[in-house]
């Protein structure tokens, strides 16, 4: 047995040669980086799955800069992805503040790392709080379209192409029925939104204004919604207009493919629904340096991995923002 | 958290005052990863066990079926009414038949069980990196399990669509009875299946990079831990991908998305759903689908290159090139999903460069058949029914994989594509293989698992009659299958053209039944031997790996003492000294890993 005591195991001073860190990282930092990398493959599965539908209909999907150009306090303005940049910047902003709180806490200054990470989890929570306003917004809509037998949308605009909401030229006929809630009758059913404007409304409306036309779901060569003239536009909305859209939901939107509102409501929401479990870690291991948990511990090092995981939702983020509003 | 507590789960059997656990700590929510390992085959082997049930049920209808068997009416209920099945059972039948081999039997049941048996015990580990990640892998895994048996017993039926779960079949509940509660429960199965692999994953990953002991440098780990460490990473990089799919496929059923749907009639009523495409579901599902292949295939290759090696008393065949192949494995595995749509309507130039990198997968394959067979040859070969398993695996995987080369090629595939001939190509190379490879595990390690050991003589009885029941059952299955019988239909006899293949099919049933009764000698002997097995030795095998360097008797953290260091690689057997005199330990002919380099010995150049 003496020759085992002095025996070199032969791999001695190489770091992939045993009873090492060969990566120079603790099990659970490396944890997190695995765990990032499948993650980062579903979204990945998800964005493909996003390509693939909006290639099959890459000549009629919305164009960004239509639907999500609305911005806090300003009616009326087109305000094309200017609060979306600001959430974007923001998020990214956390992603620096996280990175100071990492840094503070490799130089073991608690208050430091406190203030930082107190900002990152408020700019994870103005994140998502803008989140549920862009989903507001788009939700309820705001010029509303019609939806054609074949599944299309039409929307309209005037003579210069400028668009027009529906409810600016036609109006509901009264009585016809009212809203159904869960009140009166049978109480377990009740009707989410009952929209009084009909089909046969917005025809009325339009044929009474010469000024208006149809614009199509088509992007011309310019990248632009096709305009049809009067005569097309009469006869389209007459022969194939069957029913009247407000605003999304996960089946139908007034934007274009029913797909384009399918995705954003998922892949955004999946993507917020990880920027809110982030959120909550933050807020755990905020608590556990308040406490001074790591302190004691000596060590810093949950704080990195909460870091990594935010710097990955915001990465994550910067792809949705780019296919969903850039390209 | 870790900084602290690695340092501490080295020194675990050195702690003071360790206190004596509890029967729920120590079987129940158990953290150390032997109990796990056993805690996953006894959920995975219940699991085979009904998941081959049904495939018994199956092969009953298959053989007569148009007669009546009471035996329907007490398993199937009113599905079985006057002992004659239903047709959609048989649908739900092979449903979760797949489903329940495939995921919970070769995945969570083989790869679980040895991945978390193996890794800390050979790599010279107290345990896995994070024995409470690992406990929740394995309850995750059963709450699974539970689900997914549970979804026989809502009205409609269980999941029906296949085990691939095509929409629009799966995504509509009123196109089958089985597309109701049933997939929905599939879903979350398989959802909560996922969480559990993911977890089991990355504690096999993390474990085997970080923990391995003093001298175990990569290029001396057992092949085992290296499968199971690749598989582990196939894993982590596959399964998420199913988990989008599967999330979108919820989404479509339940809240009215089109993802994968557009233009519907049924039942004479158009649907709403407009613009989605099912063949992006199929993309979805086979980039996870093809890598489960080897997620399922190459434990089993690990497990029989270490059983192979010590069971022929000499080293492994090209050791590098094993790895290579394994890796060369992983990587293609997922690259090649297309060529399970040939027929799907993808573009036929996508075809033919699937074609191309499948045919590829038979280079790093030949290799390790090849690799088998040289290790074998002029072995001092040792047939215990370990050996005889690994053996066998060597066989279907050969056989199976010539198969896998006419389906790998798009021109070829067209004819026999959705035949009997694709249920014996797959069944043979990664079924039977992958079992195979199990039951070698069970047999070789069961001393390790349960410190007793397995009786050899029913061992034989068990390896004969599956050996050549399952070649029985699954080489008649490809001429039935290239005279174009095809796959899940629930009976033949309405097309003349099949009634010359009616008596293949009884003999493939027979066949079926045997081999399925030969499992009884098996889970005899398991049982049995438990309890009353002859007591092991620490190194029944003879073997070098450092598993075998532990107490028979099982301790929390593995060594009692120091934790081994590594000199060399584990496959020392039959090494002899400078001078070929003498093996290198004079009288014994294998070398562990733990023994130093000794003066009369050559050092290999690694």
């Amino acid at each position: 047995m003496e020759a085992t005591t002095v025996a070199k195991t032969g791999t001695e001073g190489k770091s992939w040669g045993g009873g090492e860190k060969p990566l120079k990282a603790s099990y659970g930092k490396l944890m997190m980086w695995f765990f990032i990398s499948s993650d980062a493959l579903t979204f990945s599965g998800f964005l493909a799955a996003y390509g693939f539908t909006r290639f099959k209909f890459i000549n009629e999907w919305p164009i960004a800069d239509e639907v999500f150009n609305h911005f806090p306090f300003l009616h009326g303005v087109d305000a094309p992805m200017y609060y979306v940049a600001l959430m974007t910047f923001i998020l990214i902003f956390s992603s620096v503040t996280m990175v100071l709180a990492v840094d503070a806490g490799h130089q073991m200054k608690k208050n430091k790392v406190i203030t930082y990470m107190a900002l990152t989890i408020l700019g994870g929570i103005i994140f998502v709080g803008s989140q549920a306003w862009e989903w507001s917004n788009f939700i309820s809509g705001e010029y509303g379209a019609v939806e054609t037998r074949s599944g299309k949308i039409i929307q309209f605009a005037d003579a210069d192409g400028n668009r027009v909401a529906l409810d600016e030229f036609a109006t509901p006929t009264p009585g016809v029925r009212t809203k159904h809630e869960n009140k009166n009758g049978i109480w377990f059913q009740s009707e989410g939104s009952y929209n009084p404007l009909g089909i046969e409304d917005v025809k009325k409306g339009f044929a009474a204004n010469p000024d208006l036309r149809v614009r199509t779901m088509q992007l011309t060569d310019e990248g632009e919604k096709e305009v049809l003239n009067r005569e097309e536009s009469l006869l389209k909305l007459n022969t194939s207009g069957i029913g009247v859209i407000e605003g999304a939901n996960l089946t139908k939107n007034e934007y274009g493919a029913p797909l384009f509102g399918g995705f954003f409501f998922f892949i955004t929401g999946f993507h917020g629904f990880h920027v809110l479990s982030g959120v909550f870690i933050l807020i755990i291991v905020f608590f556990n340096v308040l406490l001074g948990t790591y302190e004691k511990r000596g060590s810093y090092e949950m704080v990195e991995k909460v870091g990594l995981y935010w710097h990955f939702v915001d990465l994550v983020w910067v792809f949705v923002f780019t296919f969903f509003y850039l390209v | 958290m870790s900084v602290a507590a690695q340092p501490l789960a080295n020194d675990h059997a050195h702690e003071e005052g360790h206190h004596e656990p509890t029967f729920i700590e120590k079987y129940i929510f158990s953290t150390d990863h032997k109990m796990i390992a056993k805690q996953y085959l006894i959920t995975g082997l219940i699991m085979g066990f009904i998941g081959i049930s049904m495939s018994m049920l199956m092969r009953l209808q298959l053989a007569w079926p148009n007669e009546s068997f009471w035996i329907y009416e007490v398993l199937l209920g009113r599905f079985g009414e006057d002992g004659v099945m239903d047709p959609s059972i048989y649908l739900a039948l092979s449903t979760i038949h797949g489903t329940i081999m495939v995921f919970y039997v070769l995945t969570a049941g083989l790869s679980g069980t040895f991945s978390n048996l193996l890794i800390p015990l050979q790599i010279g580990a107290r345990d896995m990196a994070s024995g409470f990640l690992n406990m929740l892998s394995y309850w995750l895994f059963f709450i699974s399990s539970v689900i997914i048996v549970s979804s026989f017993f809502v009205e409609a039926g269980p999941a029906s669509a296949g085990w691939t779960v095509y929409p629009p079949l799966s995504a509509l509940p009123q196109a089958i009875g089985g597309s109701g509660l049933g997939m929905t429960l599939w879903l979350v199965a398989i959802t909560v299946f996922i969480a559990s692999s993911l977890l089991g994953s990355l504690n096999y990953i993390v474990t085997v990079l970080n923990l391995r002991t003093e001298g175990m440098s990569m290029t001396r780990l057992p092949l085992t831990i290296w499968a199971f460490f690749v598989t582990a990473i196939i894993g982590v990089v596959s399964f998420p991908v199913l988990l989008a799919a599967g999330l979108l496929l919820l989404m479509d059923r339940s809240f009215g998305t089109s993802f994968f749907l557009s233009d519907i009639y049924i039942q004479g009523e158009v649907l709403s759903y407009q613009g989605g495409s099912p063949v992006l579901y199929e993309h979805l599902f086979w980039f996870l689908g093809h890598p489960e292949v080897y997620i399922v295939l190459l434990p089993a290759l690990g497990i029989t290159s270490e059983i192979i090696a010590t069971n022929s008393r000499k080293p492994i065949f090209g050791y590098r090139a094993m790895i290579a192949s394994i890796l060369a494995i992983a990587f293609l595995s997922t690259v090649v999903w297309g060529h399970h749509m040939f027929v799907s309507g993808m573009n036929p130039f996508l075809g033919s460069v699937f074609t191309f990198t499948t045919l590829l997968i038979a280079i790093p394959s030949g290799v390790k058949a090849f690799n088998y067979i040289t290790t074998l040859w002029k072995g001092n070969l040792q047939l215990n029914p370990a050996m005889l398993f690994s053996i066998g695996l060597v066989s279907t995987f050969v056989t199976g994989g010539l198969t896998g080369i006419i389906l790998g090629d798009s021109t070829l595939d067209i004819n026999v594509h959705d035949t009997y001939f694709v249920i014996a190509h797959f069944h043979l190379v990664m079924g039977i293989s992958a079992l195979y490879g199990l039951f070698a595990g069970v047999y070789h390690w069961f001393p390790k698992m349960f410190g007793r050991m397995m009786n050899k003589n029913l061992g034989y009885i068990h390896f004969w009659i599956t050996a050549i029941g399952a070649y029985g059952i699954f080489f008649p299955m490809h001429f039935i299958g290239m005279a174009g019988l095809p796959r899940r239909y629930y009976k033949f006899t309405e097309f003349p053209y099949f009634d010359d293949l009616a008596n293949t099919n009884i003999l493939i049933s027979v066949f079926a039944f045997i081999t399925a009764a030969a499992q009884i000698f098996f889970v005899y002997n398991f049982i049995h031997s438990i309890f009353y097995g002859k007591k092991a030795e620490q190194n029944p095998w003879k073997s070098n790996t450092l598993e075998w360097t532990t107490p028979v008797k099982h301790i929390h953290g593995n060594w009692p003492g120091e934790i081994p260091k590594v000199y060399r690689w584990s496959y020392d057997y039959s090494k002899m000294n400078k001078d070929e005199t003498e093996y290198v330990i004079p009288g014994q002919d294998f070398v562990p890993q733990n023994v130093p380099i000794q003066e009369e010995e050559e050092e290999m150049t690694e």
